[in-house]
């Protein structure tokens, strides 16, 4: 459906996108997630012509957008909604119309789709309201169904919920879905909320340093990030360098003088970041019984004990730092406070082993 | 003192009964300046609409060079006109000298920078994501064009009104190419509010010229409470 191909842009010397290759499948949600300044809004801008890129292709359907000369016909396939909730100064029903009186609908069918578009997104009834008496979330919501009203192939969403509350990002979230699962709309969205992407994205492509540093399924990436910058962006904490020391499938990662198992495609002497996720990690009394046979078990202390929501990040040095998630009744168990001696274990499949670069 | 309290209720009274003398300058005062802020309207706001969204070589100059416009001396742009339509002036030919027609260009002339410039402020002052968002819809650019003043509307409203009040308030342009003329048919006149002002209160008639400029405030008055009302629905 959308393919983009080193797609590069520049504002003046700033080097926003510097070759974005990747490709949307029709009928899919894809997100692109990456932190702030990354690009994200950019790409999306480019996509529905808003701006022209530097370097390489856009291409929807095979054509490329921006090379051609009927922009109006292409752009008219699409529907955006921008981060700020922007409304005109005119009532509910007058800005979801616009679109519509863009292409020429008569009266009637206006009327109709005005009141089936409100309707979707529950504000059915708010039709002579001024909308700049909205609040922001009804202000976004109207943005969606001035978007959707036209029955865009192409749904684009830059950071749709960057700015609402909890309730009203659930609702657009919500309807976000049910759009694309309905009416088989491809939905293209930014966000800078990694759990946001991992929520509603079939796929997720992951902006960083003006290129894809990785796309593929929410589970791929959360739990397998192609680099260490990946893994540190979806929350991986505990990132650890180390040199493969030894090679087969389960190799062993030297990190600082403690060995670690773990599995690795790459061959001795290459220098890696390992990515463990703290939920993997377990933390156990040092004098109880041994670990369980195969599990890497690290003798440490235990350097801090911090609240966090219902649960207590423990982090312990055993060489390097390491933290792990408890729940509190966990911590109360263990008796762990600041100084506790403890053995850390984790399996080596929980290690993901990443080149450096 | 005692001459300018009656002075004053004199002027009430000419106002409450309608004096016709009164009533004559004023309306010809509004249909003047009426006239030359709706001619001044037409061009200014497409023209500020091709300055905003237009890309050239020295926009922002020109920008600049109306805004120092905003000042022009009424005086400047009265001898201007008056060069330009004296007997020896290029335009002599078409009479206009002592005209209202001539007071009307001198009004034009002097308010097209001010409305030109608020014209460009207005529009760059609508939201940029309502211009992206119009753009995304799919706008052509007569539509995106008719959509961005539906929106800076109230604001181009404001532009009229400060064109209006600038132009039935400045006595300078209209003195020099009006004359201030009493004629005996109310359309070859040149006697408007300000410049009647200048000549009663010069002969001492100080009833006449406060009478005079109450009702010039109550215009200036009337035009902003009728741009607040439709600012506010």
């Amino acid at each position: 459906m959308i393919e983009l191909e080193n797609v590069s842009k520049y504002f003046g010397d700033t080097r926003v996108l510097d070759g974005v290759t990747g490709k949307v499948n029709q009928g899919e949600i894809f997100a692109v997630i990456g932190p702030s300044g990354s690009g994200k809004s950019t790409l999306l801008r480019l996509i529905d012509l808003l701006d022209t890129p530097t370097g390489g292709t856009i291409r929807v359907d095979g054509t490329d957008i921006h090379a051609e000369q009927r922009n109006l016909s292409i752009r008219r396939m699409m529907g955006m909604v921008f981060q700020k909730p922007a409304v005109f100064n005119a009532t509910v029903a007058e800005n979801v119309a616009v679109g519509l009186r863009f292409r020429g609908a008569s009266k009637s069918e206006i009327h109709t789709r005005i009141e089936e578009a409100l309707d979707m997104v529950g504000l059915a009834g708010y039709g002579e309201r001024r909308a700049r008496t909205l609040s922001g979330g009804e202000m976004q919501r109207v943005a969606l169904a001035r978007a959707m009203v036209i029955e865009p192939e192409i749904l684009l969403l830059d950071e749709p919920t960057a700015n609402l509350d909890p309730v009203s990002v659930a609702t657009i979230e919500d309807l976000a879905v049910r759009i694309n699962r309905d009416l088989g709309t491809t939905i293209v969205f930014s966000t800078h909320d990694m759990y946001q992407g991992q929520r509603l994205a079939h796929r997720i492509g992951v902006l960083m340093n003006g290129v894809f540093a990785q796309v593929g399924t929410p589970r791929e990436v959360f739990t397998l990030p192609a680099s260490r910058e990946v893994a540190r962006f979806v929350g991986i904490e505990n990132i650890v360098e180390g040199v493969v020391v030894g090679e087969n499938a389960a190799a062993v990662v030297d990190a600082g003088g403690v060995r670690i198992r773990a599995r690795s495609p790459f061959e001795a002497g290459e220098a890696v970041s390992l990515c463990i996720r703290s939920e993997d990690i377990r933390i156990a009394v040092a004098d109880g019984a041994a670990a369980a046979p195969g599990r890497n078990a690290l003798p440490s202390t235990v350097t801090s004990v911090v609240p966090r929501g219902p649960f207590s990040r423990v982090t312990v040095d055993c060489g390097f730092a390491l933290s792990s998630i408890l729940s509190w009744k966990a911590v109360d168990n263990l008796g762990i406070r600041e100084g506790s001696r403890v053995v850390v274990s984790f399996t080596p499949e929980s290690v993901h082993v990443v080149r450096r670069e | 003192m005692y001459e300018i309290v009656e002075g004053f209720l004199e002027a009430i009274r000419l106002i409450v009964t309608l004096d016709p003398d009164v009533m004559a300058i004023a309306a010809r005062s509004i249909a003047i300046s009426l006239t030359a802020t709706i001619v001044a309207s037409l061009i200014a706001v497409p023209l500020g609409a091709a300055i905003n969204f237009g890309t050239f070589p020295g926009r922002k100059s020109l920008i600049n060079l109306i805004q120092t416009l905003y000042s022009l001396p009424t005086v400047i742009v009265g001898l201007l006109i008056f060069l330009l339509i004296s007997r020896v002036g290029p335009f002599g030919f078409m009479r206009l000298l002592f005209t209202p027609t001539a007071m009307i260009i001198a009004q034009t002339v002097l308010i097209l920078p001010i409305m030109t410039g608020l014209t460009i402020s207005a529009l760059s002052g609508v939201d940029p994501v309502i211009r992206d968002t119009l753009r995304s819809l799919g706008a052509t650019r007569l539509q995106f064009l008719v959509n961005i003043l539906k929106e800076a509307r109230f604001a181009i409203l404001a532009t009229v009104a400060v064109g209006f009040g600038r132009a039935i308030s400045e006595v300078g342009a209209a003195i020099l190419v009006g004359g201030n003329i009493a004629a005996s048919s109310f359309a070859s006149s040149t006697r408007v509010l300000t410049t009647a002002i200048s000549l009663e209160t010069s002969m001492g008639n100080i009833s006449q010229s406060i009478a005079l400029g109450l009702v010039l405030l109550a215009i200036a008055l009337g035009v902003n409470l009728a741009i607040t009302t439709v600012q506010h629905r």
